[in-house]
């Protein structure tokens, strides 16, 4: 599949709460991040998790979060970074 | 209640919320009952109620229950996928914020 963004991309992580196995974590929903790279494509784990193909593979990025944008209250380095494995869908 | 103790039940009449009342109706319709497809079964309704974690299966009122599994049991058909609810639930928020 095509993939959507390149790296430096600003993407935002789309904020819901479906049910199924979902690999975007709670805590990254609604966050805004930049694409920092291109992982390959992968059959979609939540179709993957109801016990069927996951097809077409869809692609995966790696997204970089300020770590000061996501925790409340962080106190650490203002640089400091954390990354997330985010598929396509899940990003707008 | 269901083999824990769980102090004295007080049998206590109400009215159902229309959305209770539309939440029996899904659940009878997806069951075939009025000539449509049988889409969901009474014993896949009670295994994924019985999957509920326990904190929420005790906060959760009856029909709550209900939906969470009719939902779970159609993602596991293939009725609806994950996206599609996500991408619904997206929709409906829009759409009540604008009401607001």
């Amino acid at each position: 599949m095509h993939a959507r963004f390149k790296p430096g991309d600003a993407v935002r992580v789309r904020k819901v709460y479906p049910l199924g196995h979902i690999r975007t974590p709670f805590y990254i929903r609604g966050h805004s991040g930049v694409i920092e790279r291109l992982c390959g494509n992968f059959c979609n784990p939540e179709e993957l998790a109801q016990m069927r193909s996951g097809e077409p593979e869809q692609p995966l990025y790696r997204v970089r979060f300020l770590q000061k944008d996501v925790w409340p209250g962080y106190r650490g380095n203002a640089q400091d970074v954390l990354e997330v494995e985010i598929f396509e869908h899940w990003l707008e | 209640m269901g083999g824990l103790p769980a102090g004295k039940v007080e049998p206590t009449e109400h009215d159902y919320a229309e959305w209770e009342r539309r939440v029996d109706a899904l659940r009878l319709l997806l069951s075939g009952i009025r000539g449509g497809k049988k889409l969901m079964t009474v014993d896949e309704l009670r295994k994924n109620i019985e999957a509920l974690p326990p904190d929420a299966y005790e906060r959760m009122g009856y029909y709550e229950r209900w939906v969470i599994s009719i939902t779970q049991t159609m993602i596991q058909r293939g009725v609806i996928t994950t996206d599609e609810l996500g991408r619904k639930m997206e929709q409906i928020e829009k759409r009540d914020a604008r009401k607001v």
